[in-house]
This record gives structure tokens, C-alpha cells and sequence, in this order.
């Protein structure tokens, strides 16, 4: 299968620190793919160079086989949606409205919303389930509808890739299930979805592919039972851990700090 | 497709929103051209030779309409500035007035009143006061940009103010005789009496030019709604908004102090006030907050051609009295996030 996003020899320095070194990724279109690692491993600044944030130092992301840096901001936007870790926002404008400005890169200035925009407002959010909740203010919804209407808004891009920094930090387990299922039911749909994550047992159940940094560099990349073994997660997170196979995937529980 | 229905009523909401207010803006208009101390009568037989048309003419074309082109022009850069500032900055209590824009703008147009530059050449005044305004808004940028904290900003306005207000103060020290002091002062109070067409002139093309950069910031500002890094990954180049933020900024309230002396507090109470109806989107607030500012002006600087006091009230100092006052009530809602 051909890869949607590229990335091939990345290397990237923030203040002179080397923060990812030489990794290598690629994304096709039906992968849900779990980013880990510890603290300050570069999950987010890989994430970041992924979407055309960052400039890398050294290296390539392509996306569709065009270097990004090349393609115009609006074309990348169109087609590549990115969602930061803990999303703000600043005025307190209804959902509806929050979800619609995912398609800005589809919109003239001024220009009303289409029947395409419509259409794909309303769909991201019947995926979320946020609908009921279209008329309330961000600023009064809790939690995991925040995280449900965030995730709705990089959706409404309609995009071919996902990128999403820790969508389920500091959500409840029944919200951090339903988050989950949300982005593996987009990657079924034939999305790309690559997806910052911590909790160990949660990336394994979900994704089909895990990538594990460490120090800047890409320690493994595959299936949850090659990753998560006992000699990458000492490794990577310094900690002994308990992993046993379940019938609802791996199940892996820190036991103790090294 | 039932769920986008009051998103959909909303643009429509905020479309009657900006007519009426259009609309008021063409009343006051012609209000502003009817107030004043001659007699309406007067105006009765404008057409023709007479010594009265003559007069009338004149009263019309050299005093009122200026007055009332600048009243437009002034309270729509002030508001429109208002409106981007605050969304740029992410700050319901940024205003170019409140936070040193109009203080280091009118600093600028001092200095080439100072320098006689104003007397020498015509557009030395407009250029003065857009390159204050210019300074300022970076030098805010550069204290308080990047945080959206009310705190900082607040700090930086105050460190901003406080600089060109020395500053002025040192020109009016040095200043070369008492009128001309007194002449500095009074047109700092910020006023519209008195101007002519040529004021319009001087300032219009700043003024239109920076209206249409801060209209031409509202999808940046839509998007800077969710952060940064969302507006960035939705395709939009931060450092091409910022230039049409300060930019704009600069031409327009630059260009509208410079005729008009500094007038507080209108970028402020504008945008907040119709922020609410707007369901709080940044976009649809820049054209709605020009519209109102230009009617907001024009309606105090009618109220004060209609209260007798003895020397006619400078439209500075009604706005900074109604404004002030304002901005403390302000201030109180927004303590909570102030941290």
C-alpha cells in the first residue's frame, strides 16, 4: 500500500537540543497507529513536523509522495488535519460554530457555508455524537464533550490524515474508550490516524500498529505484541511491567520503576 | 441538517445586524449635517447667489461635512482596530486607546506639530501619527503577544502609555511658546470640530487602506480562535496575519488620531457590546464593530454640539468619561481569568 504521509530521516533540533533524531514513518490510508514514549521522548515534536509545524533540520515528510514543504498551506490543510494536545479556546462561541471552523481551508473569506461544509459539519458531529449539544457554549461543556467536539472540529476538515496529541488525556475510562473507538472507526473509513497516547493497555486494545520513541529515536515500530515487550519498555520507560495476553489484547500494567 | 439551523440563522442574524447599523450610520450622517448653531431654516434656499446660500454653502460643505466624514471615518477605524486587536491578541480588554496605540500616535503627530514639520508639508501630520501607532503595536507585540494573558498586555499598554505620555509631556515642556502648548493640548483632548475637508483627505486613503487589511485578517482570526497551532495546521500564515493586524492597526487609528487626537475607549465598548449578539465570532465582529464605532462617534459628537456648556465638550473627553467607567466594570467580569 502506498503511504498518504512520509517521513523519512527526520531530524529536528529545538534550541540547539536534538529533540527527534533520524526517524522514519510512514502513514496509509486505514492505519491507526498509536505514538509512544515517555515524557519529552519528541512524541509532540514529531507529531508537530508531521503536520507541517516544524521544519525538520534534516530529512523529508511527504504527503501523497509531494514534499510538504513545497504544497501551498491551504492544499496541506485541506488535506491534513492536526489536533493539539489540551485544544483552547478563546471566546465562547457555540459548537456548532467551533465544529465549522475545520472548514476554513475549504471556504473563500466571507464566503457562507456551502452545502458541502454543511454537510460535513453535520456529519463530524453525528460521528462525535455532539449534535444535541450544537447550540451550547464551549465554555460550558464538560470534559469529555470538549474532547468529543475538539475531535469533531479536526473531522469537519474532512481530512485524508489525523493527527492528534493526547485527545484522551484527562478523560474518564468510559470517555477514553469512546475516543478511541471514534478514531479506529475513522481509520476503518479509510483515514489515516496517527495518535499520541500514554496509557499502555488503551494503545494496545486500539491500535493496530504502535510506534515507540525514545530519546528522539524511533525504538519500535509494529503490531502491539512486538512493541510493548519487556525489553522496550525497560527501554524506553525505565520500568519493569506486568504484560499478559488477554482475550481483548495485551494488558500491561507498570510494576516498578528501575 | 436540522442541527446547523441556528448556525445558519446566526450569519443571518448578524448580516440584519450589520444593515441596521448601516443604517444608523447614514442617519446620524444626516443628523450630524443638520445639528449645529446655525439655524435649519438657513438651509431652506442653499441653491442660488444669495448671500445666505453663499453662507449656507459654506457652513455645509467646510464645517459640517467634514465633521461628519470624520465622525465616520474615526469611529470606524477605532472600532474596526478594536475588533482585530481583541482577536489577534485573544483579549476582550485590548483597545488602541487603552493600551498606548493612540497615546504613541498622537505622540507622532505632536512631534511633527513640534518640528513644524505638519506646516512644511501636508501629509507629515497622517505620517506622524501612523508611524507612532506602528511603534506601539510592535513594541505591544513584542511585551505581550504571545500570551493571551489579560495581565501582561494590560502591563505592556501601561508601559507603552506611559513613555509616549513622557514624551509628549516633554514636547509640550520644551515647547516653543504657551499657545502653542495650549494648541498641543486641546487637540490631544481629541476632537472633530474644526476640521476641513482637508483633514479628510490627509487621512481617508490611511484609513480605508488599514479598514480593508483589519477586514482582510478575519479568517486569521477565526481560526486563531482555537490557538496557534490549530490556525497554523488550518492553513493560516501567523506571520502574514500579524503584518495585516499591526499594519492595519497602524494606517487606521494612526491615520484617524492624527486628524482627530486621541479618542479613548471606543474600540472597547464597541466590540463588547456587540460581541454577544454575534455569538462571539471574531470575523463577524470586525465589520459590525466599524459600523457601530462610526455611529457611536457620531452620536456623542452630535450630543456635544447639543449640550450647552460654555466652551463646546472635546468628544475625547465624553468618550473617556462614559469609557472609563466602562472599562473598570470590565475589569471586575474579567478578574476571574486574570491570573
Amino acid at each position: 500500500m502506498t503511504a498518504l504521509l512520509e517521513a523519512r530521516d527526520l531530524t529536528i533540533a529545538l534550541d540547539d537540543r536534538p529533540v527527534v533524531q533520524q526517524a522514519g514513518l510512514a502513514l496509509a490510508a486505514g492505519d491507526f497507529v498509536g505514538l509512544l514514549g515517555p515524557n519529552g521522548a519528541g512524541k509532540t515534536t514529531l507529531l508537530r513536523a508531521l503536520a507541517g509545524l516544524l521544519l525538520p533540520q534534516f530529512g523529508s515528510v511527504r504527503l501523497d509522495g509531494q514534499p510538504l514543504t513545497a504544497l501551498p498551506a491551504a492544499d496541506r490543510a485541506r488535506r491534513l488535519a492536526y489536533l493539539p494536545q489540551g485544544a483552547e479556546c478563546h471566546w465562547p462561541l457555540s459548537v456548532a460554530a467551533l465544529v465549522a471552523l475545520g472548514r476554513l481551508p475549504h471556504r473563500a473569506p466571507w464566503a457562507a457555508l456551502s452545502p458541502v461544509d454543511i454537510a460535513a459539519i453535520d456529519a463530524a458531529m453525528a460521528f462525535t455524537d455532539v449534535r444535541h449539544l450544537a447550540d451550547r457554549p464551549v465554555t460550558r461543556l464538560s470534559g469529555g464533550e470538549r474532547a468529543r467536539v475538539l475531535l469533531a472540529r479536526a473531522l469537519a476538515v474532512d481530512p485524508a490524515i489525523l493527527l492528534a496529541d493526547e485527545p484522551v488525556a484527562g478523560l474518564d475510562p468510559g470517555h477514553q474508550l469512546d475516543v478511541m473507538a471514534l478514531l479506529a472507526a475513522r481509520a476503518q473509513a479509510g483515514g489515516a490516524v496517527l495518535v499520541v497516547l500514554h496509557d499502555l493497555t488503551l494503545a494496545a486494545r486500539f491500535c493496530r500498529r504502535l510506534v515507540l520513541l525514545q530519546a528522539g529515536r524511533i525504538l519500535a515500530d509494529g503490531p502491539p505484541e512486538a512493541v510493548l515487550t519487556p525489553a522496550n519498555l525497560r527501554a524506553a520507560y525505565g520500568i519493569d511491567a506486568h504484560i499478559s495476553h488477554t482475550d481483548e489484547g495485551l494488558l500491561v500494567v507498570p510494576g516498578r520503576r528501575l | 441538517m436540522t442541527t446547523l439551523a441556528p448556525l445558519l440563522a446566526a450569519d443571518r442574524r448578524a448580516m440584519r445586524l450589520c444593515l441596521g447599523l448601516a443604517g444608523l450610520v447614514i442617519l446620524l450622517f444626516c443628523l450630524s449635517l443638520a445639528v449645529g448653531p446655525a439655524p435649519l431654516a438657513l438651509f431652506g434656499q442653499i441653491r442660488g447667489m444669495t448671500e445666505e446660500a453663499v453662507l449656507a454653502r459654506a457652513i455645509l460643505l467646510e464645517i459640517r461635512l467634514p465633521r461628519a466624514l470624520l465622525g465616520i471615518m474615526v469611529g470606524g477605524a477605532l472600532g474596526l482596530s478594536g475588533a482585530a486587536l481583541q482577536g489577534f491578541l485573544r483579549n476582550p480588554l485590548a483597545e488602541p486607546g487603552l493600551i498606548g496605540i493612540s497615546a504613541t500616535a498622537a505622540l507622532g503627530a505632536v512631534t511633527s506639530f513640534y518640528f513644524g514639520l505638519a506646516g512644511a508639508f501636508a501629509l507629515a501630520l497622517p505620517l506622524g501619527g501612523l508611524a507612532g501607532a506602528a511603534i506601539a503595536v510592535t513594541l505591544l507585540y513584542g511585551l505581550a503577544g504571545r500570551e493571551a494573558s489579560v495581565l501582561t498586555l494590560i502591563l505592556a499598554g501601561v508601559a507603552v502609555s506611559s513613555l509616549s505620555g513622557a514624551l509628549t509631556a516633554l514636547a509640550l515642556n520644551l515647547a516653543p511658546s504657551d499657545y502653542a502648548a495650549l494648541e498641543i493640548v486641546f487637540w490631544l483632548l481629541g476632537s472633530l470640530a474644526d476640521r476641513s475637508l482637508v483633514h479628510v483627505w490627509l487621512s481617508a486613503p490611511f484609513i480605508l487602506i488599514g479598514g480593508a487589511l483589519l477586514l482582510a485578517s478575519a479568517r486569521g482570526l477565526e481560526a486563531l480562535t482555537l490557538g496557534e497551532e490549530t490556525a497554523r495546521s488550518l492553513g493560516i500564515s501567523l506571520p502574514r496575519l500579524r503584518g495585516l493586524v499591526i499594519g492595519g492597526t497602524a494606517l487606521a487609528v494612526g491615520a484617524a488620531v492624527s486628524v482627530s487626537g486621541a479618542i479613548g475607549f471606543v474600540g472597547l465598548i464597541v466590540p463588547h457590546l456587540l460581541r454577544p449578539l454575534l455569538g462571539h465570532r471574531p470575523a463577524h465582529l470586525l465589520p459590525a464593530s466599524a459600523l457601530a464605532g462610526a455611529a457611536l462617534i457620531q452620536a456623542a459628537d452630535i450630543a456635544v454640539r447639543l449640550v450647552p456648556t460654555g466652551p463646546e465638550l472635546k468628544l475625547g473627553v465624553v468618550t473617556a468619561l462614559i469609557g472609563a467607567p466602562f472599562f473598570l466594570h470590565l475589569l471586575r467580569q474579567t478578574r476571574r481569568s486574570m491570573r
